[in-house]
């Protein structure tokens, strides 16, 4: 569906530049849900915003290809978005790979009503419609997000964190896209919120077959939601595999240490230690692995290479890759690295139904301004 | 002698044993706001329900969590007890006392907060060393450039970073928003209080090194004996770091008790919600959430049980009248009518 490959990404020209991507592949198949996951600053909405051509300067792709593929069967549709004209380019993002922003309480028009954004893109991309079937279809969306459609003319101040969230996911929707990108779209809000949300987004895949490529730092949620997920680590994809496998048998030590960073829910309460030292400064990289100064299997080899995403050293039933030198000596991995694979497993996240028969609307909560996030 | 680099150093407290370090008691916050719909006269009649009669009480060598969402009132009660917001009504207890006039600030020295968002709480124009010189000079713990400097260090180290001479003359930019928050803490310790409170000291942390500064808190907790109040959203490291856990709910306490009986055998719905929704890879079957809407308006929460809108379990009764808090266990209260004996003897 979506792939990309060696893509590069910096920011800045010539020798001061900052290498936020470096060689990233990744590969999104038609109604999958893969999540990327890692710290801030490690290149994963540079990522999102480089394989769409959205990156402001001074971000410059310094090479690769993302190739979107809109019919499988028809390979000559396949379009470089790289290499895309503007025109091409105008029509494909929206129609065919949307975007959600980050914050939604900043994404959207404060002094516009949510009808008069959400009738401004369908004019944009669909200029032959007349203004009452936009309207329908800019109702027909608020109720796909589980949003009564009477709320069209309200102003975003007037909606609560996640209705505005909601609405953002409604207008990436708005054309049907086949590939949806979503960055950080839950951080905002509070934990109940979240998994609405995240139901909701689950549930309109289901119904609607689209690709989701889902950007976060917290990885115990892609763990219930994902199909695949990719680590990474300043600017590099350290480690990918289903969420599953990722979550009982971890083969790099960045994911294995950032899965120990998550206290639990159940059982007996152990110390954790979550991991030494500080996120890498992008400005200056260790020469081999990045993760390396702060790894505690550090091989003499880990601080001069930078270790190449391959099959790990234990074989595995599905197609995973790991980039870590510790898989490529035999016989001296570490125990927590070498954990044997449970089978594949869907992500347990489901759908719920009765969301979208019950509209968020006031509802029984008295009428009155809704605090909208922030505990300020 | 430079400025102790523990607390056992201060003066021993004439508290009688069993007494509270601090307490809260009935602490209830309303804020009146302009109110969206009138004008004129009657512009200021709206009131912001933000924190109703809040019992809490912290211990030394204890972390007591203060759980809840947005809105939940958790962060107007964290400001009350650091006497940022004066309480509408309700009384805190320091050492047993109530704190009034000139008692307030040695109040200050004793009580110390930690915001949330330590790209914010420091001042990005001064130094490491002025942020810590400051409380160490107002609240007399060092004097003369020697002594400030040593006990700069010692502060330093006692959160871990190490070596302090590296730190000491950084600015916050320079800094890494972990060691922001450790100097942040730094800052606090510098008073050399007794009381320390977190508001969401890790939530504006990278994942990675949430824990680092959590096991900080936990560490001068077992060491030092702090008492320490943690505020978060995130049920799942309040079960991780404290031993009780305060669960609010559009500004009520609505469940309390030790942390892991909370979380393992939650009595109040809303306390079942916030489990589900949390986020765990280890959830054996596929969840469901029966509660739905959000958090309701504090300008005009519900009558009743403020939860009772969104409760899978609601009955009649709830709307109608506030319930009391029941016991459930050792240590651990419900306000919810599900435990009321007269219910259930209906029923």
């Amino acid at each position: 569906m979506l792939e990309i490959s060696d893509l590069c990404v910096d920011y800045g020209r010539g020798d001061a530049a900052v290498h936020a991507v470096i060689d990233t592949t990744l590969t999104l198949h038609r109604g999958e849900v893969v999540g990327l996951a890692g710290e801030s600053g490690s290149g994963k909405s540079t990522l999102a915003y480089g394989a769409t051509r959205l990156l402001r300067q001074p971000g410059v792709i310094t090479g690769g290809h993302v190739v979107f593929r809109p019919d499988a069967d028809r390979p000559d549709q396949a379009i470089d978005i790289l290499d895309a004209a503007p025109t091409d380019l105008r029509s494909l993002r929206w129609r065919d790979v949307a975007l959600v922003f980050q914050s939604a309480m900043n994404s959207l028009n404060p002094v516009l009503s949510v009808q008069a954004q959400l009738m401004d893109t369908l004019a944009a991309h669909l200029p032959h419609t007349s203004k009452a079937e936009r309207l329908e279809r800019a109702a027909d969306l608020l109720k796909l997000v589980g949003i009564n459609p009477d709320r069209l003319s309200s102003f975003p101040h007037e909606l609560s964190g996640g209705m505005k969230q909601r609405v953002m996911i409604a207008m990436a929707l708005a054309l049907d896209p086949q590939v949806v990108i979503m960055d950080e779209p839950t951080t905002a809000l509070d934990v109940v919120t979240q998994r609405q949300i995240l139901q909701q987004i689950i549930e309109l895949r289901d119904r609607l077959g689209f690709s989701v490529l889902f950007i976060t730092h917290d990885l115990s949620l892609l763990l219930e939601m994902a199909d695949t997920i990719a680590i990474m680590y300043a600017g590099r994809i350290v480690e990918t595999a289903p969420a599953h496998q990722l979550f009982r048998a971890p083969r790099h030590p960045y994911s294995a240490a950032l899965l120990n960073s998550f206290p639990s829910l159940h059982g007996e309460r152990k110390v954790m230690t979550g991991i030494p030292g500080s996120p890498p400064d992008m400005r200056g990289l260790p020469l081999g692995c990045a993760f390396q100064p702060r790894c505690r299997y550090a091989l003499p080899r880990c601080a001069t290479e930078v270790p190449v995403l391959t099959e790990p050293a234990v074989r595995s039933k599905s197609h995973r890759e790991v980039a870590c030198w510790l898989h490529d000596e035999a016989g001296e991995l570490p125990a927590e690295l070498g954990l044997p694979e449970p089978d594949i497993q869907r992500p347990r996240l489901v759908a719920s139904a009765p969301m979208s028969a019950v509209p968020m609307t006031a509802g029984p909560m008295p009428a009155g301004p809704e605090p909208s996030g922030g505990s300020r | 002698m430079t400025a102790s680099t523990s607390t056992s150093a201060l003066p021993a407290s004439d508290r009688p044993a069993g007494t509270p370090i601090l307490e809260a008691r009935g602490l209830t916050k309303h804020f009146r706001i302009r109110s969206p719909r009138e004008r004129g006269k009657n512009r200021f009649r709206a009131t912001v329900y933000a924190c109703e009669d809040v019992n809490l009480v912290l211990e030394t060598g204890r972390v007591a969590a203060v759980v809840g969402e947005s809105g939940s009132g958790k962060t107007t009660l964290a400001r009350m007890l650091a006497q940022l917001y004066k309480p509408t009504s309700g009384q805190i207890l320091l050492d047993g006392k109530p704190v009034k006039g000139r008692k307030l600030h040695e109040y200050r020295r004793k009580v110390q907060i930690v915001f949330q968002d330590p790209f914010a709480s420091l001042n990005p124009v001064h130094s490491v060393r002025y942020h810590l010189s400051r409380p160490l000079r107002i609240h007399h713990r060092a004097r003369g450039k020697a002594e400030v400097n040593a006990a700069i260090d010692a502060l330093l180290s006692r959160v871990k970073l190490e070596p302090p001479r590296n730190f000491t003359d950084k600015l916050p930019h320079e800094l890494s928003g972990g060691q922001r928050q450790r100097v942040a803490i730094a800052r606090s310790l510098a008073a050399g209080p007794t009381v320390l409170l977190a508001d969401e000291p890790v939530s504006m942390l990278d994942v990675s090194i949430r824990l680092g500064v959590l096991n900080l808190l936990g560490e001068l907790r077992d060491v030092e004996g702090l008492a320490i109040l943690y505020v978060t959203h995130d049920i799942a490291s309040a079960r991780y770091f404290a031993d009780t856990m305060t669960v609010m709910y559009a500004g009520r306490v609505v469940e309390s008790g030790p942390s892991l009986e909370v979380t393992d055998h939650p009595a109040h719905p809303y306390t079942q919600l916030l489990l589900d929704a949390a986020p765990d890879p280890e959830r054996a079957a596929p969840q469901v959430i029966e509660a739905r809407g959000s958090a309701p308006s504090l300008i005009a929460p519900p009558s009743g049980c403020r939860f009772h809108p969104r409760c899978p379990h609601a009955m009649p009764i709830c709307s109608e009248q506030q319930p009391q808090q029941e016991s459930v266990g050792e240590g651990h209260i419900a306000a919810c009518w599900l435990h009321s004996a007269e219910v259930q003897a209906r029923n």
